[in-house]
């Protein structure tokens, strides 16, 4: 058993379990939740293990790096943080049709991760053998885990609106209200996170090539991710901020988030070019 | 009349000027232009790039004059995103001044003072009867408070007894905090711009530099209180001819004395003087090789830098060598073939792959022989004595944030007051300013325990 395999096997899986997920969404048929929630653990428990694995493996081929190092293991850390995220949020508010909104963003990152990116074990380029590597990359990437979660608790909160009255099909959907503080809490969450995200990276690119801020176009990105964060953080506590206004602002962080990661390394040329592989 | 008139005006001109830069209105203004204008930076390169970029999409002599005129080349530094950044600062500081003092009022209020009427009307509230006796009941909460873990303080106000108790009355400063470290940050790189610098060099192995180029648009150059010397680069690779690792064996140097030696790599750089040495780059120099030969009988070692064709002369191990000849080594390297000669026998011709450590055995002695292609090695430079401003704004960001956003501010009161019928009355209040769904839940369970107690038998009517 390889961890390529196990991570084909994990691709796979969260594809049918974001379709249980939404099946639960539609039929409301409660052991559809429970299947869902199972299978999910267990594929998480295999993607964990692929994980641990290929940190391994690497270890085999004499280059021994966590399995962090290039847009292929990133996109495989996303999907895993983005899980245990949103198994969080399960827990705390006992709802599993918030995985309907959730899980496919597992399923999609695997599947960019196995489509367009070379799964292959590379060694570490000099700048990334640091320490840093494993904190700057965990703290981002539990951000934009939350990030892209509250997104989809966004789109989950906008469709509940726009359908409100003739319900039937979403009458399953949590409240409003309570659609709308979990939108608030995961951002907050995520706020923490990715500001510690872009205080290891300013701290290690200050160790590795003596400068913290350089305006390189993945930290410009992220600031800009961070402004929009903060403006709605700004507006929710001192303007009252709520409801529909926040559903969009959420969305529209992480389509910020999805650049910073994902669109800068195509699109924009700079220091990080490494994690483009 | 008109001199008091025109107070009132300055006044409330003042005011509206204060209000205004205290706005979150403002804040969120200066989020999106910073946001904005952050994207026009990443998309058209900045320093040395831009040229490149304007030649590769052929854009007009006036397009590019336009974005000269508008600092485009260098946008981050450029007057009007610098301005937008001030204005950044300035609303921070206003509002911070503006909300601190009301802060600070909730952080010291006597919440004993506060009231009845007010604390009776707390988001969290239970009301009981007891036949009980005033001190009885006091210290029946008192105990019982601490028990849930609350430091409880007793006061009287308007005939009513109260007890009083709070957690985390700082964390309304968590916000102050958050506001404060970016403060910081940009002192910091307001420091570190103004009295540090940035720099490079590229040190051949073997030479040694008293001064740095600025990285600046100058590239002036920067003396050094003392000098720096390359003793010697090593490049290993993967493989597949990635680079693994590159280093460089430092040492500096005052008045000619070693005082430091210290072997660099990327993210382990040099620190003398405030002065940082990072490994960036490294350049071969081509035609020239780095040799290191040992005398083991004699525990001598020496390194030289020489170009093939050229007696070199060892005098204090009495040893001639040169490079006679070369060739390409499969698949990306080469080997050379070494004349050698010392005073056991005659001169020996032998080939040595590039890199590779070879002995040589002659007569009683053994020597050692490694040569490589010689390079210099890229240092970058830097001097930011902001540097400690940054990192000390950054923990206390996490922090601030940490406390603004988890850490809540949590006060119960306990008021006795005696009724008509000679029985008391109390009331169990409580607020929180953040966190109300699980302040709710440890209310709730306060409130039940209390009210099953039946050590002074509290009932609903």
């Amino acid at each position: 058993m390889t961890s390529s395999m196990l991570l084909g096997i994990t691709t796979i899986a969260y594809l049918v379990a974001s379709g249980l997920y939404i099946a639960l969404l539609v039929f409301r048929v409660k052991k559809l939740g429970t299947l869902a929630t199972g299978l999910t653990a267990v594929t998480f428990l295999v993607q964990t293990a692929a994980i641990i694995l290929r940190w391994m493996e690497s270890y085999r081929m004499g280059y021994g790096h966590p399995p962090l190092s290039n847009m292929y293991e990133s996109l495989v850390f996303f999907s895993w943080a983005t899980v245990i995220f949103y198994f969080g949020l399960e827990l705390k508010f006992k709802n599993r049709i918030l995985g309907a909104f959730a899980i496919p963003f597992a399923f999609v990152s695997m599947a960019l991760a196995s489509m367009f990116h070379p799964d292959a074990i590379q060694p570490l380029v000099p700048a990334l053998q640091s320490n840093w590597l494993f904190a700057h990359v965990m703290t981002c990437f539990v951000g934009y885990a939350a990030f892209a979660v509250a997104s989809g608790l966004g789109v989950m909160y906008l469709v509940k609106l726009k359908f409100q009255g003739k319900e039937g099909l979403l009458a399953s959907l949590p409240e409003l209200r309570v659609i709308d503080d979990i939108i608030h809490k995961t951002i907050v969450f995520g706020f923490l996170w990715l500001s510690a995200g872009i205080i290891t990276g300013a701290i290690w690119a200050n160790s590795a090539w003596g400068t913290y801020w350089s305006w390189d176009p993945k930290e410009t990105w992220s600031l800009i991710t961070w402004f929009v964060y903060a403006a709605a953080l700004h507006a929710r506590f001192t303007r009252g901020w709520g409801g529909k206004r926040i559903a969009w602002l959420a969305i529209i962080g992480f389509v910020a988030v999805v650049f910073t990661y994902y669109g800068v390394n195509f699109l924009l040329s700079g220091l990080h070019s490494y994690g483009s592989g | 009349m008109k001199s008091g008139n025109g107070k009132i005006m300055s006044g409330k001109n003042k005011n509206d000027l204060w209000a205004f830069f205290s706005s979150v209105k403002l804040a969120l203004f200066t989020f999106f232009a910073l946001a904005l204008a952050s994207i026009i930076g990443t998309i058209i390169p900045q320093g040395g790039e831009f040229l490149h970029f304007v030649e590769s999409r052929h854009l007009s002599s006036g397009t590019i004059k336009v974005m000269q005129a508008l600092s485009l080349p260098d946008m981050y530094h450029s007057w009007w995103f610098v301005g937008f950044l001030s204005l950044f600062a300035i609303n921070l500081i206003v509002c911070t001044i503006d909300r601190f003092p009301n802060l600070l009022r909730l952080v010291r209020m006597d919440n004993i003072a506060l009231g009845v009427d007010r604390i009776v009307k707390m988001p969290q509230r239970r009301q009981w009867f007891t036949a009980a006796g005033v001190e009885d009941a006091e210290s029946f909460f008192a105990a019982k408070l601490a028990g849930f873990g609350w430091k409880v303080r007793h006061g009287a106000h308007d005939g009513h007894t109260l007890l009083f108790a709070q957690k985390g009355p700082w964390t309304r400063l968590g916000v102050i905090g958050v506001h404060t470290s970016i403060l910081l940050i940009f002192v910091g790189a307001i420091i570190g711009s103004s009295l540090g610098f940035k720099a490079s060099l590229m040190l051949p192995e073997g030479t040694t530099a008293a001064q740095v180029y600025s990285s600046g648009n100058d590239n002036a150059t920067i003396p050094l209180k003392f000098q720096l010397r390359c003793d010697w680069f090593e490049l290993d690779r993967y493989d597949n001819g990635t680079p693994k690792d590159y280093r460089s064996e430092l040492t500096v140097l005052e008045d000619g004395h070693e005082v430091l030696k210290k072997a660099i790599e990327v993210n382990d750089p040099l620190v003398y003087r405030g002065i940082t040495f990072y490994q960036s780059s490294y350049q071969p120099i081509k035609g020239s090789y780095a040799v290191e030969i040992s005398d083991k009988a004699r525990n001598l070692s020496h390194r030289f830098f020489i170009r093939p064709g050229k007696e070199i002369k060892w005098p204090e191990a009495g040893v001639g060598f040169g490079i006679v000849e070369q060739r390409p080594l499969y698949p990306n390297s080469i080997r050379h073939k070494i004349w050698f000669n010392d005073p056991a026998g005659d001169p020996v011709e032998f080939w040595v792959a590039n890199g590779s450590r070879v002995p040589v055995v002659r007569g009683g002695n053994k020597y050692e022989i490694v040569i490589k292609q010689m390079y210099a090695t890229g240092l970058q430079v830097a001097h930011d004595p902001g540097v400690w401003f940054v990192y000390a704004g950054c923990i206390i960001m996490l922090l601030g944030l940490y406390v603004a956003f988890f850490m809540s501010h949590r006060r119960v009161w306990v008021v006795l007051t005696p009724t008509d019928d000679g029985r008391l009355k109390v009331n169990f209040n409580g607020s929180t300013n953040k966190n109300r769904v699980g302040f709710d839940n440890h209310f709730n369970h306060m409130a039940e325990e209390l009210g099953a107690d039946e050590s002074i038998n509290l009932t609903r009517e």
